[in-house]
């Protein structure tokens, strides 16, 4: 029995919880719920009468099911909505502050966030639970006129800000789970970049999941102003439980003239035991609007956690000559499911999109990419590339590709390619002749099946990229 | 090294080799001559560990029984197959795949692993001694390189290992006369006391560089004749039928 403990320890090594006292909202989905939210974070009325229109269209939506992997129906009222460290229930002002629990979790999670460890050139903000807990490098990040800062204190400090783009790009109106977002969405992280201002570190977020029975729900807001760049990039873990935990966040972004937002995710959550029990369910919408000309958004996520991830970061391409880009490796293994993907929305004229996709299947484990390229009337002389390589190991996993391409004018042109293959014996076997055992292998090959997504990642982060496209198969070959 | 007595071996219940035998001693480079089919191929698999195959017979490595050793094991172990067909791996550096396999090997011996620089300083002499490209290197494992680079390559790796039983399967098919010579020079540059050769081929050319001590004729599964470098010769003007 203790054997087993430590083989399980090791799968996911991010499992663990933290023993610390929290806040919570009263239990389920109610207008008292999302008044304790805005009210505990002492949010302006317009803010709360927002949630509320939400929640009030949330009341006529359907909850999507066109989705490959299905689930058991989600019982909305037995879930806590926010969820907080008592310690942190008024932000601390300064890393002094913060409790030590709290510091020692992330320490073990990888973030150091106490000064002299801080992770050098990366900006974090660590969002626990419901709450931003800490924001490191803001005073040097402030000298250059870049707000980076926690989603709740935007909406107190930066409110003309947050009022203009809130929901700009992911509608109140959109579909169920992003509503629902935007009626009790807790914390996140906001960021906006000048004009002509290159941010001059990572930006990053990482996320954590402690309690129990809870949802989270976070928000991202992220705002690169004319001729400006911002790199930035999200982690996430989230401890073993048997249960299925929901995580629903809605990601915002703005690009506007010759602006250039990249957006990294390296995306860990649990991912339920090797009979599919418990895991994260990954409901996530993330959209950016190239709302500028000459503007870019990049998107870049390694998805190796959660029992089912479902989820297509989107660019409308809204600007002349404006470039969207989809890079993606997602990783099944054991019963995790994955329905992943991208939109590409082109109104402009001479807009381009591009779109890497890899994925991967082992275990018992299906993985999906869907797709849509869909190309205006107006959008002439636009241009898209789709390649879509799935890889399986076993014959129990499943690899399927459904893109749906849209072309409104004839001087647009779309390119498609796809390819499906069973990870080869031959490799394998070069490999182990060269001294590799089996996992060793299997990790090399593969990483070089990703490399074209992989080497998109901020340096500091592909490494760590690279050892979990690893991990997250072991077990899976032999 | 290397003691083979009476093996057998089987794929898809098709027998191919019916009991083989053979002994190598330290320094010594043996040869293997045989038409297609005649299960050379499946030696070197076998040597190496591949799966797929029913084996009987003692099959020795330095006094071990090799079938109780998984491939990954042999090789650390110091067994050093050059592929016939090199495989190709697409993502992944030709140099990171060396060092990784480098590291591997001499984490076995109980060496330390090199760090990047150290180990371009090895990679930088091996290949030029070779007269290998160092472009090469930087590409993708194998990718679209020549049917003469990829050989090269293997030829390097085993450089770059230093491995005490080396089988080449027929790593000498399919090669102009100057990528030949490298091979060969390959070869004779690590010719030394304490290393082993099986050279698999199907001509004698690769022979008139190295010379080997012995040369054997497999066919139909069996060695049915050993000799010296006159065999070989006596092969190539008769042709393999001619030889019982």
């Amino acid at each position: 029995m203790k054997n087993q403990n430590i083989n399980t320890e090791q799968d996911y090594k991010y499992g663990f919880t933290t023993d610390i006292e929290s806040i919570r909202a009263p239990k389920g989905l109610s207008e008292e719920s999302i008044k304790f939210i805005s009210k505990i974070k002492k949010e302006p009325k317009w803010m709360l009468d927002w949630r509320l229109k939400a929640f009030n269209r949330l009341k006529n939506l359907k909850e999507p099911n066109w989705q490959k992997p299905k689930y058991p129906k989600i019982n909305y009222q037995d879930l806590y909505y926010y969820s907080a460290p008592k310690s942190v229930s008024g932000k601390p002002k300064s890393l002094d502050e913060v409790d030590p629990k709290l510091i020692e979790t992330y320490k073990k999670l990888g973030i150091p966030l106490q000064e002299q460890k801080r992770l050098s050139g990366v900006a974090v903000d660590a969002v626990f639970d419901s709450v931003s807990v800490a924001t490191t490098y803001k005073e040097e990040l402030t000298k250059k006129g870049i707000i980076f800062c926690s989603m709740s204190e935007a909406i107190r400090e930066y409110s003309d800000l947050v009022k203009k783009y809130l929901g700009s790009v992911i509608p109140l109106t959109d579909h169920y789970f992003a509503t629902l977002n935007s009626a009790v969405f807790t914390d996140g992280s906001f960021v906006y970049i000048p004009p002509k201002v290159k941010c001059p570190m990572e930006l990053s977020t990482y996320f954590r999941i402690n309690a129990s029975e809870t949802g989270q729900f976070e928000r991202t807001l992220i705002i690169a102003d004319k001729g400006s760049y911002v790199s930035y990039l999200e982690g996430c873990t989230a401890p073993m439980r048997d249960e299925n935990q929901l995580h629903a966040a809605n990601v915002e972004l703005v690009a506007l003239d010759d602006a250039e937002i990249k957006y990294s995710t390296v995306q860990n959550w649990y991912p339920g035991d090797k009979n599919g029990v418990g895991g994260i369910y990954n409901f996530v919408t993330k959209r950016g609007a190239c709302r500028g000309k000459n503007s870019k958004i990049s998107w870049t996520q390694v998805e190796t956690g959660s029992a089912i991830t479902w989820k297509y970061p989107s660019c409308i391409l809204q600007g002349d000559n404006s470039v969207g880009e989809f890079y993606s490796i997602a990783i099944t293994n054991n019963h995790q499911k994955a329905d992943t993907g991208t939109k590409m929305i082109h109104l402009g004229k001479n807009t381009k999109s591009k779109i890497i996709s890899k994925g991967i299947s082992a275990g018992k484990a299906d993985n999906t990419y869907r797709g849509l390229v869909d190309i205006g009337k107006k959008a002439l002389n636009s241009r898209n590339y789709t390649q879509c390589d799935s890889l399986l190991m076993g014959n129990k996993c499943g690899a399927h590709t459904v893109p749906y391409i849209k072309n409104k004018n004839s001087s647009s042109i779309v390119e498609h390619e796809a390819t499906t293959s069973k990870i080869n014996e031959e490799q394998l076997f070069y490999c182990n002749q060269r001294g590799l055992n089996q996992e060793e292998a299997v990790g090399l090959i593969v990483n070089g099946f990703c490399k074209e997504v992989l080497q998109q990642l901020p340096m500091e982060f592909a490494v760590e990229a690279q050892k979990l496209v690893g991990i997250s198969l072991e077990g899976s070959v032999g | 090294m290397l003691k083979i007595k009476n093996l057998k071996a089987s794929i898809n219940n098709k027998d191919i080799l019916k009991g083989l035998n053979i002994n190598i001693k330290p320094g010594e480079l043996h040869a293997i001559m045989g038409p297609n089919g005649s299960g050379k191929s499946t030696l070197a698999n076998v040597l190496s560990g591949k799966n797929g195959y029913e084996i009987s017979g003692e099959l020795k490595y330095q006094g071990k029984d090799l079938k109780e050793i998984s491939i990954d094991e042999r090789a650390q172990k110091g067994i050093f197959l050059a592929f016939q067909y090199p495989i190709e791996i697409p993502g992944v550096n030709t140099s990171n795949f060396l060092k990784t396999s480098l590291n591997k090997v001499r984490k076995a011996r109980g060496e330390k692993e090199l760090d990047t620089l150290s180990f371009l300083k090895i990679l930088k002499e091996k290949s030029s001694e070779l007269g290998i490209d160092e472009k090469m290197l930087s590409r993708q494992l194998n990718v679209g390189f020549s049917g003469g680079e990829k050989k090269k390559n293997e030829i390097l790796q085993m450089k770059i290992l230093d491995p005490n039983l080396v089988i080449l399967d027929e790593t000498d098919s399919g090669l102009d006369i100057d990528a030949l010579k490298i091979i060969a020079d390959g070869v004779n540059s690590s010719r030394d006391k304490k290393k082993s050769f099986l050279i698999i081929t199907h001509y004698q050319r690769l022979l008139n560089y190295i010379n080997p001590n012995f040369v054997h004729v497999l066919s139909d599964g069996k060695i049915i004749k050993s000799g010296c470098m006159e065999l070989a010769e006596e092969l190539e003007k008769k042709g393999y039928k001619k030889i019982n």
